[in-house]
């Protein structure tokens, strides 16, 4: 790994002079160390999620023993069939999927169309609703909860999927149309007006041309989308009273109460079917997310 | 990143006859339509109602149908007179300004680390930190809390017996605060250093090597390089995601709030946003909950000010 850069040494042997000599030695082994201390701090990191991984494979008696077991040998997918015998588990995944693709789904049509409007058009008041969507974007659920619990309790939107997944598109169409406004952008309209001149109707060139090329942004607002309506916690916990309606997050917190003296191999399962789809999910569209955040703040 | 910094020019400006008759075109305001109906459903309506329930005497009793009372700043002045409010708000002051500063040194040092390694253990270090960074909130604090766990946890199993320190056979991590804080600053400081980290790399890779060569050659020592060139050529992203830092950290909820029901003491370690909501939706105190929530608020909006400039600014150019 390290020695990837040995070989232009090895080749030319030629003796560098006396002083230069030590000077490279003294690099190589600091990458060396570099090298060694990336290692270690990559699996410091990534041990809880291999821990998390690790126990929900374990049977009960390897959880609770005064040896932790280290690799799922000889594992058990009891776990999770606990999990899935809890009834709770599939009505509770039943309203995240609900609630995550409504969220999804709005959250990219309403994004989409505020892009389009801010990114090709000047007009007045933009300036004014780019601000507005900056600052909203960053308005803690903290800061908001206690009235949005009074607003649905009066409008009878307590426990329902659709108080839950309004609040959820207001929370998240701020950044998607921040990220697609970036996308639509980069499209320049010089392709939609070729097409144009090649006689397609300005509807038909949008369709044609833009949005093929908007395609990547759009998944990689979907993406955000999901994982902010499946990992909330805060909202759905005010939102969501009654046993019965709680979304994964809400459930596996009242799962991992019931069960913490008894069964943390079933929580570490549970732990684990939550964290699935998103890890995947997030591995694909990571790098553009980082650059939406700070976008424009490096630089070349 | 090549995608969102492209400048605005792509978009139709200036005065050219097709700009203006868009100018005047209705189009974009029905495009907005919807994203700001949902916004002021979801966001201006229940800011304007947080403004008029803190002005009002609503608890319990307005709760099962009574009308709520006209007090005045009332709900305002009952918190502010109450020290323990300032705990709270002292507390979340604090806490945030530790974990953003633990986050953004941890983060900038592992970036600095990367540039340093060869491509393999550069793209070791990234998927450890790209796999805690996927991981959901609630998922991270169910494991954490089974890594401290008293009896079966592997740190204390870690610490007492591969390290000989046996006074942590059988600890509890959350009973006292400080402890309890700890545990917390591991938690976020470990889920939030793998954004700052790949952000503020992505800026150093920007840094032309032949500058930083140049001044090799020059007999600038590493020290000064990093101070003359990278330092001010990353001080944008820097800015940024340490404001996103502090404006994250101040908000924290879901930690502090599944820690203290899995055996933390609550009234010994709110921060600002449990404190809310045991406020309001644990003990029905709606309108001083809604005064309370204006702290946080405002507090978030100052922060937020200096990080929407800094973003524009960086963004037209």
């Amino acid at each position: 790994m390290t020695t990837a850069t040995t070989p232009a040494a090895a080749v030319q042997p030629a003796p560098a002079p006396a002083s230069i000599r030590p000077n490279r030695d003294r690099r190589r082994v600091r990458r060396r160390l570099y090298g060694v201390l990336a290692v270690v701090l990559a699996v410091l990191w990534a041990f809880p999620v291999y821990w998390m991984v690790n126990s929900s494979f374990l049977p009960g008696n390897k959880i609770r023993s005064s040896e932790p077991t280290f690799f799922p040998l000889g594992g058990t997918l009891a776990n999770f069939g606990r999990v899935f015998e809890n009834g709770d588990f599939l009505t509770s995944l039943r309203i995240s999927a609900t609630i995550t693709l409504l969220t999804v789904a709005a959250t990219l049509f309403f994004g989409f169309l505020a892009a389009l409007a801010v990114s090709r058009f000047r007009f007045s008041g933009r300036t004014g609703f780019i601000l507005t969507i900056l600052f909203v974007q960053m308005i803690p659920a903290e800061g908001l909860f206690i009235s949005q619990f009074k607003m649905l309790d009066g409008w009878n939107l307590l426990n329902s999927v659709f108080g839950l997944t309004l609040l959820y598109v207001a929370a998240v169409v701020p950044f998607t149309i921040w990220l697609l406004r970036g996308f639509v952008n980069g499209i320049p309209l010089e392709l939609e007006e070729a097409a144009m001149v090649d006689g397609c109707t300005r509807t038909q060139a949008f369709f044609r041309v833009t949005l093929p090329l908007l395609a990547p942004g759009l998944v990689a607002s979907g993406i955000f989308a999901f994982m902010q309506a499946w990992n909330e916690f805060t909202l759905a916990l005010v939102i969501m009273t009654r046993p019965e309606n709680q979304p994964l997050t809400v459930w596996l917190k009242s799962f991992t109460e019931a069960n913490r003296a008894t069964d943390w191999g079933g929580i570490m399962a549970g732990s684990t079917l939550l964290a699935i789809p998103v890890v995947i999910f997030f591995l694909v569209i990571q790098h553009r997310l980082t650059s939406g955040l700070v976008s424009g703040a490096v630089k070349g | 990143m090549a995608v969102i910094t492209t400048p605005e020019t792509a978009a139709p400006g200036g005065a050219t006859p097709r700009s203006r008759r868009r100018r005047r075109s209705r189009l974009p305001y029905v495009l907005l339509v919807p994203s700001v109906a949902v916004l002021l459903l979801a966001a201006g309506y229940p800011l304007v109602r947080q403004l008029v329930m803190s002005l009002q005497e609503y608890g319990l009793a307005q709760q099962f149908g009574q009308p709520a009372e006209w007090v005045g700043l009332d709900n305002y002045v009952a918190l502010v007179t109450d020290s323990y409010l300032w705990t709270v708000i002292l507390r979340s002051i604090a806490f945030c300004l530790v974990n953003a500063s633990l986050t953004m040194v941890v983060g900038v040092a592992l970036a600095a680390l990367m540039t340093q390694l060869s491509t393999a253990t550069r793209l070791v270090l990234q998927v450890g930190l790209l796999l805690a960074w996927a991981m959901p909130v609630l998922a991270s604090l169910t494991v954490w809390q089974w890594l401290f766990d008293t009896q079966y946890g592997v740190i204390n199993w870690v610490l007492s017996n591969v390290l000989g320190q046996e006074q942590f056979a059988g600890r509890s991590w959350l009973i006292s605060p400080l402890s309890f804080y700890f545990v917390a600053t591991v938690i976020v400081v470990w889920m939030s250093v793998p954004f700052v980290a790949f952000s503020v790399y992505a800026g150093l890779t920007q840094v032309p090597a032949d500058m930083m060569e140049a001044a090799e050659i020059d007999g600038a020592s590493a020290w000064q390089r990093f101070r003359a060139i990278t330092v001010p050529l990353i001080k944008p992203v820097l800015l940024i995601v340490g404001l996103l830092q502090i404006i994250w950290d101040l908000r924290v909820f879901t930690q502090i709030f599944v820690l203290q029901d899995a055996g933390g003491v609550a009234r010994d370690t709110n921060l600002i946003g449990t404190y809310i909501y045991r406020l309001g939706i644990g003990e029905g105190q709606f309108g001083l909950a809604a005064a309370a929530s204006w702290f946080i608020l405002v507090l978030t909006v100052v922060v937020a000010f200096y990080y929407i400039r800094v973003l524009l600014r960086e963004e037209e150019p």
